[in-house]
């Protein structure tokens, strides 16, 4: 049985050049990542107990040994915006664990046979990351509220540190999607995601100042995105906290980061199937 | 981009490939192959694990490229203009793709915005589908709790939601219980009927390609070993020959030999999720 040529697709169809279905195309799967992740949200809780251990337990004993500079506030103030901007990190890093999941599933496949953008495939994760940090964020301040921290309530300076912390969730997991897309299978993703986040974090500000840092390590922290997440986090976050940066540039950087990262990304997606 | 006389489709043939090619290293996964699939047929690649089936249907849906030759698939070269390929064709791949965390539904919204559906289709396209295939009273329900046939059912509702010109499925009945594969078969026949859709799969289960498939390609080591309608396929050896022996008549082998250990793990995989 054979038939003629069938009609083409409607024009509503056709037009897909423009930002708009590129912006839709995101929503729609940051949106279905979301509904699965408020269907069973384990996941935040889980994460919510490390750092409480950290702020309770380390940030505690630390406090008494005062050899740390931490300008006008307390050693645990100091802290507390490193251990949210570690806890994005942690969260983050292992992100792109799932798309190697999905890509044994043929999710992968099925997404690169669309005509969807290939970089909103990337933003859509992205996005969905941002959002896991931002409920992340009220878990911590929940903990800090508790400890009796100073925090900044002002709703501005609030809302600011829910930004900052997206944007470095989206940078982070969009790092690791690119290290899925080369690693490609779950057991080297682990490996690699255990050996990279310790000297992520150990070589920023988060629990000490980068002053205190041998030299060559502070160059690592300059280069570090984490550091730029800390300090922007550090100024707004805690009262009398100070941070290196303007908050702008802070999030200038990170922006550059993500932009750069979701390039590689979407590039390097497809071959996951190949 | 309509002005470009370049884009417009060939008139003849849903999948034209002319001396395809796929090396990976120093294997020939894929060597010189030429089809002709016509528009509203329903064509099976057949072959054991690791003839070449999936290579194949990857270059054909814009996954892979080429090492060598040439893709048409619904007139749209598959290097040269993907995206328009993309648009007009749908595809179920071997594993179960559909999102168990959802409900049949919102994984049909999904490939709607995915399709660029505009909104007030999409609810109407989703029913459609919906109905077409059976899956009205498990629409709201969590595709995890879904057999191994529901399953296959939603993602050909989901593969056929944009209205695709050719579509695509790789071992579409792996793994699925006599019944279930019936329903299967019989909803790519409804689909060719309604839609006129071309269909092309690729099986290494001799029923499937003997009832469901017009035309089959014998694909043996990259190679068309033969390739024609399942019954003159069988002619040629005579009243009694099955479609084994016309297999192992033109590739020297059983269907059931070759692959490698990735292809198995994958097969047995999916075929372990639906059991």
């Amino acid at each position: 049985m054979t038939f003629a040529r069938p009609a083409e697709p409607p024009a509503a169809l056709a037009d897909r050049s423009s930002f708009i279905a590129f912006f839709r195309e995101s929503a729609a799967l940051a949106q279905v990542e979301l509904r699965k992740l408020f269907r069973d949200p384990t996941e935040l809780f889980t994460r919510a107990v490390q750092p409480l251990l950290w702020l309770v337990i380390f940030g505690q004993v630390f406090s008494k040994v005062r050899g740390i500079p931490t300008g006008q506030v307390s050693y645990l103030a100091f802290m507390t915006p490193g251990i949210l901007a570690q806890s994005v990190l942690f969260a983050a890093i292992f992100y792109g664990i799932a798309v190697i999941w999905e890509r044994d599933l043929g999710v992968v496949h099925k997404l690169l046979v669309s005509p969807a953008h290939r970089a909103s495939l990337v933003v859509g994760k992205a996005i969905s990351a941002g959002f896991r940090g931002v409920v992340q964020s009220f878990i911590i301040y929940l903990i800090a509220f508790a400890m009796r921290i100073p925090i900044n309530w002002n709703p501005l300076a609030i809302l600011g540190v829910l930004f900052a912390v997206a944007l470095g969730s989206a940078v982070f997991s969009t790092f690791s999607l690119v290290i899925a897309c080369i690693v490609k299978s779950r057991e080297r993703f682990m490996g690699i995601g255990q050996v990279l986040t310790m000297p992520l974090f150990f070589a920023s500000s988060a629990i000490y100042p980068i002053a205190m840092m041998p030299h060559w390590l502070q160059i690592f922290a300059v280069l570090n995105p984490l550091t730029y997440l800390v300090d922007s986090l550090r100024g707004i976050m805690i009262r009398g906290g100070q941070s290196l940066h303007p908050f702008a540039a802070d999030l200038a950087v990170m922006a550059l980061i993500f932009v750069i990262l979701a390039a590689i990304a979407a590039k390097l997606y497809p071959t996951l199937v190949r | 981009m309509d002005s470009d006389t370049t884009l417009r489709p060939a008139e003849l043939h849903a999948i034209a490939t002319s001396s395809l090619t796929r090396r990976f290293g120093d294997m020939i996964a894929v060597d010189h192959i030429d089809l002709h699939i016509p528009y509203g047929q329903i064509f099976g690649l057949l072959g054991p694990n690791g003839a070449g089936k999936s290579t194949t249907i990857k270059m054909l849906t814009t996954l892979l490229d080429p090492s060598s030759g040439t893709a048409l698939v619904a007139g749209f070269d598959v290097v040269k203009h993907p995206a328009e390929v993309r648009r007009r064709i749908g595809y179920v791949p071997q594993m179960l793709s559909a999102d168990g965390g959802l409900t049949g539904a919102e994984n049909l919204m999904l490939s709607a915005k995915l399709y660029g559906m505009p909104r007030k289709e999409r609810n109407t396209r989703i029913a459609e589908a919906l109905r077409f295939m059976g899956l009205e009273e498990a629409a709201g329900k969590l595709v995890k709790t879904y057999s191994g046939g529901m399953i296959r059912r939603l993602e050909l509702a989901q593969a056929m939601l944009h209205r695709p010109t050719v579509l695509f499925l790789d071992e579409p009945t792996i793994g699925l219980d006599p019944v279930a594969r019936h329903t299967v078969w019989e909803r790519l026949q409804d689909l060719r009927r309604d839609f006129h859709m071309t269909i092309l799969i690729t099986t290494h289960d001799m029923d499937e390609a003997d009832l469901l498939c017009d035309v089959l390609a014998l694909l043996h080591r990259g190679k068309v070993a033969a390739t024609g309608k399942p019954a003159d396929l069988k002619v040629i050896l005579g009243e009694e020959a099955t479609l084994d022996d016309v297999f192992a008549h033109f590739s020297g082998g059983s269907i059931q030999e070759g692959g490698n250990y990735r292809d198995i793990r994958q097969t047995r995989r999916t075929a372990s999720r639906l059991g």
